[in-house]
């Protein structure tokens, strides 16, 4: 054990005299080893960021995992009344916070320049987390806005524009026309998607039925709330079963329900980003292989000069596997030394944030940390490549003859 | 007590397309533990492939060859490169001091392959050594900085090191000036004579060779006695 001990020892502390010495050459051979570490631990962080973004984006649109639908209608094509009712009882049974009545509308607003409609949505306030919405200005709605005399409202960028973009401290109000105008107060704004032109606003469910009665005419283009939820995945399908089952019993025979999960996990198996991450990797490993072949060319050209080192070495006792060993182990200590430097490189890099805010586009509210398993990757292959780089320099360290390497 | 033993020991090389080439042949060779041996011969005639033998860098192709009574030819290559770490020393001509290393890492060198007390304290133990040869003031400076003689003192110090009951010196003073070639050998029996180890000297200097005890002429693979111990 002892011997064990100190030939591990004496190998690194070989190896490292070894790079001390010749640091000039060993910084040179690791530039492409370090860049190449820095571009796969880059790659896979700002892969994480990107596939994040791509995840927000999916989650904004189509909900978390797992997100649930319930659509309920009479066979009449009516709402069922006793609705209101059933998806209280429901959310309460099975304890779900977060749910929301999603009302799909258009609403007059009156502009300085005429009356225009707006998409407008009615939610519940749980909505906004459910959907990872963001603002750019001012709040979410709250628990407290249900209580307003004048309804508040969320609005898009454009809308904002389009308003002059005024100061929310102020309480901006904005006239919805209808059989009465009533007067709601912008309380926060959303940014607007690139694609997006039109004004859009959200609006509390309660809030906008109370100022548009809820259309029961399946033929007209806004009908009746459907109702959404956001579940553990791991109960999801039993939730699917249960409110189904629940519903329709309370619906009776002259309702009919639907219930179904609609974000994007459902819709996927296993990785849904497997073939990012293997042209990623692919990229990555071709750079590594590049960096990884001046490494052996640099290796196998100094060995040369090297060869008398090594045959007074193996006079003093040095055995052919301690040399093998030693040869060995200063690629590996140089390449992870290099991969190091890499991957703090690519901590830098990834972390930095305009680089952040490139990849994202501004869809990421949930910045990831920095992917513990891309500086581990990196490692790895720092190591990896040392070891494959050190090999062929090591088989041609063992086979110098002794007498021969010292009168070189 | 027999350190090195060589009976009709011969070593012949392969050529290709002609018949083998027979370098030594019928080797005999006796050395004594303390022992002091010069062999001297023209280039060519096997000095270096006799080192070789010696050093435990080569086998015999015939004969036997026994190190404190064991067969050299029945070990493994890593035992026998560890019996030579152990138990033999080697100088040579050109110094052979590892570049960028200070002489105090140069002699803590063979140290890396010892183990236990050796390697856990080979640095105070490399600073004795130097302090012995008189380089207790150049621990720090690096082989270029350090004159020929110095050199060689550092390489003594180094193949002393470990301790090594056979010390093999290959054209010691070949790279030294006269007055500075006897200085060092001087030091080289002084220190031999202390730790008690054998010293065979390779030289073409008669002077050099005039100093052991017994002296060998090597020709032609043919190694004859030219001066024994007196009785």
């Amino acid at each position: 054990m002892t011997h064990v001990i100190s030939t591990l020892v004496g190998s690194i502390i070989e190896a490292w005299q070894e790079l001390r010495i010749h640091k000039t050459r060993v910084m040179l051979s690791l530039i492409g080893v370090a860049v190449a570490v820095c571009a796969i631990t880059t790659v896979v962080g700002l892969g994480a960021v990107a596939q994040q973004a791509t995840l927000e984006q999916s989650e904004r649109s189509g909900g978390r995992a797992a997100s649930l639908y319930l659509s309920a209608s009479m066979n009449d094509g009516s709402t069922p009344a006793g609705m209101p009712e059933i998806w209280r009882t429901a959310l309460e049974r099975y304890q779900i916070d977060y749910a929301s009545r999603v009302v799909n509308t258009s609403q007059t607003v009156q502009f300085a320049d005429g009356a225009v409609p707006v998409q407008t949505i009615g939610v519940d306030p749980p909505y906004g987390t459910m959907h990872r919405i963001t603002l750019a200005e001012g709040t979410w709605f709250s628990d407290d806005d249900p209580a307003r005399l004048a309804p508040a409202v969320v609005i898009n960028a454009v809308f904002w524009d389009r308003l002059g973009r005024p100061d929310l401290r102020t309480y901006p109000t904005i006239p919805v026309v209808g059989e009465h105008t009533t007067t709601a107060v912008v309380t926060g704004v959303y940014p607007s998607l690139s694609w997006e032109t039109e004004p859009a606003m959200y609006m509390l469910a309660d809030a906008l039925t109370a100022i548009t009665p809820v259309v029961t005419d399946p033929n007209l283009q806004f009908g009746p709330p459907s109702y959404e939820l956001w579940v553990p995945v791991d109960v999801s399908e039993q939730l699917v079963s249960a409110l189904q089952r629940d519903v329709q019993g309370a619906l009776g025979s002259g309702g009919s329900v639907q219930v179904n999960r609609q974000d994007y996990a459902a819709y996927q198996d296993g990785d849904p980003y497997l073939s990012l991450k293997l042209t990623v990797g692919a990229i990555a490993g071709l750079v590594l292989l590049l960096g990884a072949l001046g490494l052996v060319n640099i290796a196998l050209v100094t060995l040369k000069q090297r060869i008398r080192e090594i045959g007074i070495r193996r006079s003093f006792g040095a055995t052919a596997s301690r040399v093998f060993f030693a040869v060995l182990m200063e690629s590996v200590v140089a390449t992870v030394v290099a991969g190091v430097v890499g991957v703090i490189a690519a901590v830098l890099i990834v972390k930095s944030p305009l680089v952040e805010n490139f990849i994202s586009q501004g869809q990421v509210t949930d910045f990831p940390p920095f992917p513990v398993e891309a500086a581990i990757l990196g490692l790895v292959c720092a190591t990896v490549v040392g070891a494959l780089a050190g090999l062929i320099p090591a088989l041609v360290a063992v086979r110098v003859k002794v007498i021969d390497a010292i009168r070189y | 007590m027999t350190l090195l033993h060589l009976s009709a020991v011969t070593r012949t090389v392969q050529l290709i397309d002609a018949p083998p080439l027979t370098i030594l042949s019928g080797v005999d060779l006796v050395v004594d533990a303390g022992d002091r041996v010069s062999i001297v011969g023209r280039s060519g005639s096997g000095k270096t492939t006799l080192l070789n033998l010696l050093g435990l860098l080569d086998n015999p192709t015939s004969g036997t060859m026994l190190f404190e009574d064991r067969s050299v030819q029945s070990l493994t290559s890593g035992a026998r490169d560890r019996l030579r770490g152990r138990e033999v020393g080697f100088i040579f001509q050109q110094f052979n001091l590892l570049p960028g290393r200070t002489a105090l890492e140069n002699v803590m060198t063979p140290l890396l392959y010892a183990d236990g007390r050796q390697f856990w304290q080979r640095a105070r133990i490399a600073t004795e050594m130097l302090e012995r040869v008189g380089l207790g003031d150049r621990l720090g400076s690096l082989p270029d900085r350090l004159s020929g003689g110095e050199q060689q003192r550092v390489a003594i110090a180094r193949s002393l090191v470990r301790g090594p009951r056979l010390i093999l010196a290959d054209e010691p003073t070949g790279a030294l000036d006269l007055e500075t070639g006897e200085t060092v050998m001087d030091l080289i029996d002084e220190v031999a004579t202390e730790s008690g180890a054998a010293l065979v000297t390779i030289t073409h200097d008669p002077a050099i060779a005039a100093r052991a005890a017994r002296h060998f002429r090597l020709d032609h693979g043919v190694l004859q006695i030219t001066k024994a111990v007196p009785a």
